[in-house]
């Protein structure tokens, strides 16, 4: 199994019914819930990597909280924005990235 | 006017010291870069879940949310979210000028705010340490605290099954998280054995009475890992991850007290995903910049607090995890002591002196935590030649050795320019303290959290001029 959201109807802390949205990664849609961060929506979409590290090397979310910039994704056309740190909008459209193209 | 007390970090430290403050009677301006205050240790979920029942996910939810409330909802404090302190400038007197984005995490555009205040509290908290590893940057690797802000921040579970392993009482929690959000938890490794432990837990333990809510909380856990039949190992780590392409399996193996590994003593776990933390890295670049002195102590270096918990940069204070890792309880009173003095209130109050007996007593359960859970100095051992260490820059453990024996580098700097290690995006924030211990000894220090630009700013914002923000103290007041 890979990484899930737990289901609204059995959250412990009585989340209301999940509000759907729609974002597309590197053109390809991708459905996830109102209040999920962009990593948030990839990983529980199964991908578990959007970035290459300067070998190629995939990589997606280490620390999570913003530290290790890893998880860099393109959205909207802004480059280099931490995937675990921005709210995903319905109709954000998020495109990979790879080390070789980060900002320095 | 009265005095303005500017608080960086919205966490227990930062609440506490925005409490404190305008106790004294101080106008304070809190700026977190999240949407919500909470820190990490009190993560709120997004307003779009509308839960009803948050505090069931948290230890201590009902303080936080007394604590939030009179700080967000009083007439003297000006609450900002999503805002970032980008820079600090040090005028010839005084605390530093604040300079702060305020947005969107990383947008373009953001709104450049300048606030200058008569004192700084500085409460930015900490991130997971943790020690490299063969395989450690394979995705499907996260730190502990990745698994628990995502699993507490987002009902995000990262994977199934899962093994949890490092050092500290933080595994913990994050295996509770897990367990909660309905994912397996294979077991959970604890590399100190359980004679280290036992030494800093069990020595004085008459001294653990007045932290019964720290203390009783850790049991909580433990009890939780028994009733789920989650095994918990002591002297025991995970030194390799292996997988094609993600992490598909773990090698644990026994250590021995200095965490050298006994041959002959490995199992192969196969998992879907694997969360370390070996302690945590206090967040220093904004003491940095602001000149405070930083103390070297066995659990690396910290902010430099006297007993007020003033830094050695005027106007600075300091609170939580950047002073020395002790957990919300101990963040929280130092936040209401800094606070208190930042905002102008006698250090000899009655419910000061109060407070700094509080802060003494949660230092002192601090510093047994640390006993119990060193990081044992022969780590280095399970690194192979080609073992990732910085993996922004991927440079490897063999690389840092060669740059570090070779006489022409002659300096850390020389050794970072050399392999580039933590001069990527994350700039030395995972790896500066890896790469610090590394070299120690090899070549003369440079100072790991030294970043002149405190978090990324675009090439725009940069160039837009900023906005003065004069604190306007009765503008609550008016608009009830």
């Amino acid at each position: 199994m890979s990484a899930r959201l737990v289901p609204a109807a059995r959250d412990a802390a009585g989340r209301r019914p999940d509000v759907p949205l729609r974002i597309t990664v590197d053109g390809e849609p991708v459905a996830g819930v109102a209040g999920q961060t962009i990593a948030g929506v990839l990983l529980a979409s199964g991908r578990r990597t959007w970035r290459s590290g300067p070998s190629g090397a995939p990589r997606g979310v280490f620390c999570g909280i913003g530290a290790c910039f890893d998880c860099l994704v393109t959205v909207n056309g802004v480059r280099d924005v931490r995937a675990c740190r921005r709210r995903a909008r319905d109709g954000d459209t998020v495109a990979t990235q790879s080390r070789g193209e980060d900002a320095r | 006017m009265s005095r303005l007390v500017v608080v960086v970090g919205a966490g227990p430290a930062g609440l506490g010291a925005a409490a404190g403050a305008l106790r004294a009677g101080a106008d304070v301006t809190l700026v977190d870069a999240s949407e919500h205050p909470g820190g990490q240790y009190h993560r709120m979920l997004p307003g779009a879940f509308a839960a009803a029942h948050p505090g069931r996910l948290h230890h201590g939810w009902r303080g936080f949310e007394r604590l939030r409330d009179h700080v967000l909802r009083h007439p003297r404090c000006d609450w900002w979210p999503e805002s970032t302190v980008w820079s600090l400038e040090r005028p010839g007197e005084g605390a530093p000028v604040v300079h702060v984005l305020r947005g969107e995490a990383d947008a373009a555009g953001r709104e450049r705010l300048v606030l200058r205040p008569d004192a700084l509290v500085l409460a930015p908290g900490a991130h997971d340490r943790v020690l490299p590893f063969p395989g450690w940057e394979l995705p499907g690797v996260y730190t502990a605290g990745a698994a628990q802000a995502l699993a507490k921040g987002e009902r995000l579970v990262v994977g199934d099954p899962v093994l949890i392993a490092g050092s500290g009482p933080f595994l913990l929690p994050v295996a509770a998280s897990l367990i909660e959000a309905g994912a397996t938890v294979l077991e959970v490794l604890e590399a100190n054995p359980a004679a280290t432990a036992a030494r800093g837990w069990g020595r004085r333990p008459w001294e653990l009475a007045p932290d019964a809510g720290k203390a009783g909380e850790l049991a909580g856990y433990a009890l939780l890992l028994a009733r789920h039949r989650v095994p918990y190992r002591t002297g025991r780590a995970v030194i390799e991850a292996r997988g094609d392409g993600r992490v598909e399996e773990a090698v644990t193996a026994r250590l021995r007290p200095d965490w050298s590994v006994v041959p002959g003593t490995e199992r192969t776990v196969p998992v879907d995903a694997l969360c370390v933390s070996h302690g945590f890295s206090p967040q220093l670049e904004l003491p940095v910049a602001a000149g405070c002195a930083l103390t070297r102590t066995p659990g690396g270096a910290f902010t430099e607090v006297d007993a007020d918990q003033r830094t050695t940069a005027p106007g600075v204070y300091a609170a939580g995890e950047i002073t020395g890792i002790g957990g919300a309880p101990a963040a929280r009173t130092e936040g209401l002591l800094a606070g208190w003095i930042a905002g102008g209130g006698d250090p000899r109050a009655r419910e000061a002196a109060a407070l700094s007996r509080r802060r003494d007593r949660a230092r002192a359960f601090a510093a047994r935590l640390a006993a119990a859970h060193p990081i044992g100095a022969a780590w280095p051992g399970w690194l192979r030649e080609e073992t990732v260490v910085c993996r922004c820059e991927e440079t490897t453990y063999g690389s840092l050795r060669r740059a570090a024996g070779d006489q022409a580098s002659g300096s850390a700097r020389a050794v970072k320019l050399g392999t580039r290690a933590g001069l990527g995006p994350c700039q030395a924030r995972v790896c500066g303290p890896t790469v610090a211990e590394l070299l120690s000894g090899r070549v003369p220090g440079a100072n790991p959290h030294h970043r002149p630009i405190a978090q990324p700013i675009r090439l725009g914002e940069l160039a837009s001029p900023p906005t003065e923000n004069t604190p306007k103290p009765d503008r609550k007041e008016s608009a009830r």
